[in-house]
């Protein structure tokens, strides 16, 4: 990738504050007059987080379930992720490009790995963590080992199930700023336009902070309103 | 209750040389166990840790599979059924009671009914009957696990466990995390729950005490799964088929026999009962007929005022001179145990027994019940037998 013009932002954009842009210093009035530039760079570092995190966890619950029929899955599972979780993520972004070439598909491949341990392990932890005797209710009720996992052990585990996605999904926000690496755009590329710029690297990594606080209470709050008896007290 | 159209009655249970011996062990954990518990009754399987009793009541609904042999439910092979088929006509309550924390105390009591599929309807009303019959406000349906006291949380797994109505229960040691004056409580009101509910129940517990309470019959389990005696408990106590059984039951077996009779249970002595003015001579001659020798001064209404000194049968009439008050003073329906503690704690070598209107109705002495101990039972009463009266 051929590095870009420097000072490029500041000839692009005439309007407002030149004296304050031409200082690089922090420049609201600038802000305000490109903010227009950063909705498609934050639609698509959206896009880059929700859907790794969601195929991400798909496939973890998958691979969960598949590891409580059969125990001694969880340590392989774990130790395989665990290597991709190990890969540096830039080094990941040019690595995949080889296989998947530039764009959507590389970022995407590298994102979804990275949660795989971090979703996995906490949907493993919540499921072990059901008491025995609750188990041993369920199943001396006659529910079979079907209905024990989907009535009583995973909605049991939601609390752990839900810090996990909480990690994920902080986790692929700050890496998703790097898929500009895979031709992936997002915030990141935003960033790259002009790294030197002190407002334009505030602007685009303020909305990428923000966007990983927005997310990360969404997903607590969707935590409480899915476990009510959690929050219930004498 | 007995208007309940949804009742199913009880079954009888039957093991059949059931065994359980686990791969690369040389004794199994239950050896052979054959008993028979006739429909509605308890059998409390009791023994030591490592006597197989958890393990023997698990192959009832088979949450353990059974090696060899065969264990019956109303007739029936419980191995020709489906598990989860067969669980849900058992009912179901272990020491830890596993309530499911996330729902709500009205959808852990619906578990099976649910899964039987029951219109909602017939579910709620049934939930509600069911938080009355376990003595809990209706409100407690909306309520979580976690808002309820140890208590409340064993009466929610009891009423869950009958939900369906099955005609078989197992409990696993039911009471035993529970503190030992709620445990005697959550006993007493079990027993009058089974009393009308009248289930078929196998009760696993390590505690003599609580078999014998709760037990119609008792299985002692010892080491090796085998079982070492299968009785009424007064049988039990009375006739310890082994060293072992005598060991475990204890060396206060007569004392815990003690506890499962009333005063009114046994051939008490007789005492003549004078009032005041009676002619000497005539009460002279009831006190020859009487057990005792020794008169009770008693009021119009038979009620007894004191034992009579010598000196009240000295002149024309009885005069009221008393020797000592009419202490103790026992009631037929008091538990034998209690009648011997006031006795034991009382000067005197009798005790006079009174009817419910207070009337004496006999005498009670340590030879009384000593005989009463050393006589074969006639009949063999239970700790609910003591309840329902």
């Amino acid at each position: 990738m051929s590095p870009l013009p420097i000072a490029q932002l500041q000839i692009q954009e005439p309007g407002g504050g030149d004296s304050c842009v031409a200082r690089n210093g922090f420049c609201p009035e600038w802000i305000v007059d490109n903010i227009d530039r950063y909705w498609t760079p934050l639609l698509e570092h959206v896009y880059l987080t929700v859907a790794p995190v969601l195929i991400g966890f798909a496939i973890s619950m998958a691979l969960a379930i598949w590891a409580h029929r059969r125990r001694w899955l969880t340590g392989p599972i774990i130790a395989v992720s665990g290597v991709f979780f190990a890969i540096p993520s830039v080094a990941a972004f040019f690595l995949l490009q080889p296989i998947t070439g530039l764009g959507y598909t590389t970022a995407m491949v590298a994102l979804v790995s990275y949660t795989l341990l971090i979703i996995f392990r906490n949907i493993t932890d919540g499921l072990r963590n059901v008491p025995a005797e609750t188990r041993d209710a369920a199943l001396g009720q006659g529910l079979t080992e079907r209905q024990v996992l989907f009535r009583v052990e995973l909605p049991m585990a939601v609390p752990e199930i839900m810090a996990g996605l909480r990690i994920a999904t902080s986790t692929t926000v700050g890496l998703a700023a790097l898929a500009v690496f895979a031709g992936a755009g997002g915030l990141g590329s935003e960033i790259l336009v002009d790294k030197r710029f002190k407002s334009n690297v505030v602007v685009a990594g303020g909305l990428a902070v923000l966007l990983a606080a927005a997310f990360d209470l969404m997903i607590l709050g969707l935590q409480r309103t899915m476990t009510p008896w959690r929050r219930a007290r004498a | 209750m007995s208007d309940r159209p949804d009742r199913s009655s009880a079954q009888p249970l039957e093991f059949r040389e059931a065994t359980k011996r686990y791969p690369g062990t040389d004794t199994p954990a239950v050896d052979g166990l054959s008993l028979e518990v006739p429909a509605g009754e308890i059998c409390v399987l009791v023994g030591p840790s490592g006597c197989g009793k958890t393990t023997a009541m698990r192959m009832v609904n088979r949450m353990i599979e059974i090696t060899s042999g065969d264990i019956l439910l109303g007739g029936r092979s419980v191995k020709d059924r489906k598990t989860a088929e067969l669980r849900r006509e058992i009912g179901y309550v272990i020491q830890h009671i596993g309530l499911f924390p996330h729902w709500t105390i009205g959808e852990n009591i619906a578990t099976v009914p649910k899964l039987q599929g029951w219109d909602k309807p017939r579910i709620d009303q049934r939930v509600v009957e069911l938080l009355e019959l376990i003595g809990l406000p209706p409100e407690t349906r909306n309520r979580y696990p976690s808002q309820l006291s140890g208590g409340q949380r064993q009466r929610v797994g009891v009423a869950r466990a009958l939900a369906a109505d099955p005609p078989v229960m197992l409990m696993d040691e039911p009471f035993g995390a529970i503190d030992p004056i709620n445990r005697e409580r959550l006993q007493n009101e079990f027993l009058r729950l089974q009393a009308e509910l009248r289930k078929t129940i196998i009760f696993v517990t390590h505690d003599i005490d609580e078999a014998i309470k709760m037990g119609d019959r008792i299985a002692i389990l010892q080491e090796g799964g085998k079982l070492a005696q299968y009785a009424p408990p007064a049988e039990l106590l009375m006739y310890p088929a082994s060293r072992f059984v005598e060991d475990f039951v204890g060396s206060d077996r007569a004392l815990k026999r003690l506890a499962l009779q009333r005063v009114r249970d046994i051939d008490l002595w007789t005492a003549a009962a004078i009032r005041t003015g009676t002619p000497v001579a005539e009460a002279r001659e009831k006190i020859e007929e009487a057990d005792v020798p020794y008169a009770m001064l008693v009021d119009e209404h038979g009620r007894p005022k004191g034992w009579l000194s010598d000196r009240a049968l000295t002149g024309e009439r009885v005069t009221e001179e008393l020797r000592s008050p009419a202490q103790p003073l026992v009631e037929l329906d008091d538990v034998l145990r209690d009648a011997l503690a006031d006795l034991l704690s009382s000067e005197t070598r009798y005790g006079a027994v009174v009817d419910h209107k207070g009337a004496l109705a006999g005498v009670l002495s340590l030879e009384v019940i000593q005989h009463f101990l050393h006589a074969a039972p006639a009949a063999s009463p239970t700790g609910a037998d003591l309840l329902s009266e």
